[in-house]
């Protein structure tokens, strides 16, 4: 599941966004550290090899429906965990681009999602521990499965957190829970047999291929596991904390600094209850009477007792006057350029 | 300038499977030469050509590239010299643009951007693609793209090409339009084809490897004519060699074969006129305005002598 | 499926190697007001719809002055599986509190934020295909350079732009092979994939080889170098200065209440 621009809000995107870039460059530098130059063209084609695979689908036993690769745990067992997610982040970029898969701002968060778990947690966590160093397709499979639904998992987890800190969609954190997690297991334990499957397929017919990939990769020991996972913990913390503070202390987080910078006088947006709630509507909607308030601040101070929901008239109809004016201004605007465009060629 | 020799000497190399491609291989190539490699799928040929460059490394024998013996050390200037074109453009374009790609050896040769920018057009031109620069390799035919992957490798200024199957990707016209491009260059030539009216256009030599040996080197025109030669390597002659049969019982008789030999000898008139007429010009923006007038007059004798092989062709009918 | 998918890749970015005003400017400036435009219009509150409408204008001058084809783009913002459609559409479900009556109907709250949703969903979806559209990968690529981002990543997105289309155009007919063999939906579960996914895979590790082949050919030490040198002229600052005061313009003040009353009066 990709994580979408409207659901979110620019504070949680991008705290993701920066969460992301730091891994980046975190990645860029172990790469540029040690990283054998015959690496350069092999991320660059396997990259483009994950994007051409994903775009084939495969029916998933059982359920009549199709599915197809994620990806990021393929990376990671090949390249390691640095060439991996650097891998995975730029195919998920060319995603934004060219599909626009979710959009520009979620693309932080769709690079956490899918990115950062496989390769920085179930790729060294479970993937690296379960398989060991032998070449036993059991194994791999196990190892597989049981990563590929730990990533999902997390993954899933982390479009609900994103969902719900932005606070633009009502679902309640149980119901989206509940609602995300199962499918999720589905699609991990799907990708867990597809990895494992393609592994175990290079493995029986050209095993040179996977071990010439992880004897030019980077990673071969030298960087304890541990490590990395602290420093994941240290980032979660950081982000956590960076989330909540923007969640409670500042309503709506950036949105509410940039309306201060911007000088809207705009009220607390979070919505708790629904009094709140029905105020911050009243106060805000465009459709609603509010727009006699903003006009006359002062002198409309009494009318905010005004019994909900009793419409006024005037204003409503003006609200919705405005809005077609704009629109077909716009609109306007554009069959104007076309038609100039048309006749200066 | 005759020191751009490429000498093998009793090369020997062995996969790690224990194929042996190379047993015992010598050959000498001197200056300006053009020489087709051909041979059997399995002969060698890719092999010897991953030699040049030093990619692969002989396990015995030396290889000297013009004054240099190949190493490990020296491999790397030696690829200054030897321009490598491999079979399929797409592995050999690997960057974003044309531009990109054909600065990226003059930039890596470490050359000044406006020299690197200097290297990129004439490389260009001379390819005939300076309008393709700023266009993404996918967006090129097969042609384009051959022609822009030999303009990356001589962007470089080597002094010896050396091409794998340079035309196996590319139409008949395309096919042609490289042939002519390989024909005007002056640097020593080394091409493995199975393409042998390729070879029999472009090089005057011509090599037969079988099994990871020199079997036959002579004369293109000698070898590639040679019937039980080429049959006994896994070859066959040139198309354009071939007595074809195409009445549908007996042998061809003599006028039809003048007919076909016609075709062929007036195969080129066209292209080399305009040629000609190319050269004119450029002799007339030098200011040698004799010479153009030269040109320009061969080519109009030379449209002249193409109609009259066509007359010779419709009499043959 | 794949056929299409693959053709709208190609088409997209043959757009946007065309020659227009918007195509000309720096890809730097693009990509900032393409960002800045997305900020903005997510910034905007739950309930808020009104003040979303002045931001088409931005996607309306687009497509007009760089000629993308709108019927194209609106089919592709279309066709997105769309996760926000499909958590959006449970707004109206849970919040049905009736908020304000729209000539006489009824309309809940829920209603009204996930029409801010699509709305959302619309301008930013569209603002990302109008930057691909009118700015070519590679100068999206060098404006990422420029701004830091670190240059292993921009290799690689370039790699990747690179062989996107030598790969799926192997795939292709990799998979027309398949779908042809395959009756019904036999041949298309998951061990047929895996077999294809690693054939695919072993052939792109092949590729691989003989890039860096040519690559080292080529006296590849390690960097890839560029000469390019894109100038952000005046032009590019204009851009971007009038994007930011009329993002600025748009988002602080109630344009369309204000052309309502105003209106409202003359009528």
């Amino acid at each position: 599941m990709h994580m979408a621009d409207a659901l979110l809000s620019p504070a949680v995107g991008a705290t993701f966004w920066a969460g992301t870039l730091g891994t980046i460059g975190y990645c860029a530098r172990k790469l540029k550290e040690n990283m054998d130059e015959k690496m350069v063209p092999l991320m660059g084609v396997l990259g483009a090899f994950i994007f051409a695979a994903q775009m084939i689908n495969f029916t998933i036993p059982g359920t009549g429906s199709s599915g197809h690769l994620g990806g990021g745990m393929i990376l990671a067992v090949i390249l390691g965990p640095y060439a991996g997610f650097i891998v995975m982040a730029s195919v998920l970029t060319i995603q934004a681009f060219f599909f626009a898969d979710g959009g520009l701002l979620a693309l932080g968060c769709n690079i956490w999602n899918l990115g950062i778990y496989p390769c920085f947690i179930a790729y060294p966590l479970i993937f690296k521990p379960l398989a060991g160093s032998g070449a036993s397709p059991k194994r791999i499979t196990i190892a597989s499965l049981i990563s590929g639904v730990v990533a999902l998992q997390l993954g899933a987890f982390s479009v609900v957190i994103e969902t719900l800190l932005s606070g633009r969609s009502e679902l309640p954190f149980g119901t989206f829970v509940l609602m995300m997690q199962p499918v999720h297991l589905g699609i991990g334990i799907v990708e867990g047999f597809v990895t494992a499957g393609v592994i175990n397929f290079v493995r029986a017919s050209r095993p040179e291929i996977l071990e010439s990939a992880s004897s030019a990769r980077p990673l071969s020991g030298g960087i304890s596991t541990g490590r990395v996972f602290v420093g994941l913990l240290i980032a979660a913390v950081l982000t956590g904390g960076a989330l909540s503070w923007f969640a409670s202390s500042n309503p709506d987080g950036l949105e509410w600094s940039i309306a201060k910078v911007f000088g809207k006088p705009e009220l607390p947006e979070k919505e708790t209850g629904i009094a709140t709630a029905l105020k911050s509507v009243q106060k805000r909607t465009a459709f609603l009477p509010d727009y006699d308030f903003k006009k006359h601040e002062g002198a409309g101070e009494g009318n905010r007792g005004t019994s909900w929901p009793a419409v006024q008239p005037g204003t409503s109809v003006s609200g919705i006057v405005g809005s077609a004016l704009v629109l077909a201004a716009v609109l306007l605007i554009g069959l104007i350029i076309r038609a100039l465009r048309r006749k200066s060629v | 300038m005759s020191h751009h020799i490429v000498e093998f000497q009793d090369v020997h190399f062995h996969y790690p499977d224990g194929t042996a491609a190379l047993n015992g291989l010598s050959l000498r190539i001197t200056h300006g030469e053009s020489v087709g490699i051909v041979g059997a799928n399995g002969s060698g040929k890719s092999t010897l050509l991953m030699h040049t460059n030093g990619f692969l490394l002989p396990q015995s024998g030396s290889i000297t590239i013009g004054d240099q013996k190949l190493d490990k050390k020296t491999r790397q200037e030696v690829r200054k010299k030897v321009g490598l074109i491999f079979q399929n453009p797409d592995d050999q374009l690997f960057m974003p643009t044309v531009f990109d790609d054909v600065a990226f050896g003059p930039l890596n040769l470490g050359l000044s951007p406006d020299r690197v920018r200097e290297c990129v057009h004439e490389a260009l031109e001379t390819v005939g693609c300076l309008g393709l620069s700023e266009k993404p390799p996918h967006h090129l035919s097969g042609g384009q793209k051959s022609a822009v992957a030999i303009a990356s490798v001589i962007a470089m200024q080597p002094d010896i090409l050396v091409m794998d199957e340079p035309a196996s990707h590319l139409d008949p016209k395309s096919r042609r339009a490289l042939i002519n491009l390989l024909m005007h260059f002056h640097h020593t030539k080394i091409i493995a084809s199975h393409d042998l009216d390729l070879i029999l256009d472009v090089c005057k030599r011509c090599v037969i490897i079988k099994e990871g040996r020199v079997i036959a080197d002579g004369p293109s025109e000698e070898m590639l004519s040679n019937r039980r030669l080429l049959e006994e390597n896994n070859l066959e002659l040139p198309l354009s060699l071939q007595k074809r049969d195409f009445s549908p019982g007996g042998d061809m008789d003599e006028i039809t074969k003048l007919h076909h030999l016609l075709g062929h000898w007036a195969e080129h008139n066209s292209e080399h006129a305009k040629t000609y007429r190319d050269w004119a010009k450029k002799a007339e923006s030098l200011g040698r305005k004799d010479l153009a007038e030269l040109l320009l007059r061969i080519a109009e004798e030379t449209v002249a002598m193409d109609r009259l092989f066509q007359d010779a062709m419709g009499l043959c009918r | 499926m794949f056929d299409s998918e693959y053709f709208n890749l190609g088409y997209l970015d043959t757009l946007s190697y065309r020659d227009t005003v918007i195509h000309r400017l720096d890809p730097r400036a693009k990509l900032i007001a393409t960002v800045l435009f997305i900020v903005t219009v997510v910034s905007f509150p739950k309930y808020e719809i009104a003040g979303l409408l002045p931001f088409f204008l931005f996607p309306v001058l687009l497509f007009s002055l760089a000629d993308v084809p709108v019927k194209f783009i609106l089919k592709k913002v279309l066709l997105v599986s769309s996760f926000a459609v499909f958590i959006g559409i449970f707004n109206p479900v849970i919040d049905r509190r009736i908020v304000y009556s729209l000539l006489g109907v009824p309309v809940s709250g829920g209603w009204i934020s996930f029409l801010s949703i699509m709305l959302k969903f619309f301008l930013t979806i569209t603002s990302a295909l109008l930057l691909i559209a009118t700015t070519s990968f590679p100068g999206i690529c060098h404006a990422l350079q420029k701004l830091g981002m670190p240059e292993i990543f921009v290799s690689q997105l370039l790699f990747l732009y690179r062989y996107l289309f030598v790969l799926t155009e192997e795939t292709m007919r990799i998979v027309r092979a398949r779908d042809m063999r395959s009756f019904g939906n036999k041949g298309k579960g998951i061990k047929a994939f895996v077999h294809l996914a690693g054939t695919l895979f072993l052939r792109t590790v092949e590729r691989a080889e003989r890039i860096y082949q040519a690559m080292l050919s080529r006296g590849f030490a390690g960097r890839l170098h560029s000469v390019r040198s894109y100038r952000f002229s005046g032009a590019d600052g204009v851009f971007v200065g009038a994007t930011i005061a009329a993002l600025y313009l748009f988002r602080a003040h109630d344009i369309v209440g204000a052309i309502g009353r105003f209106s409202m009066r003359v009528f």
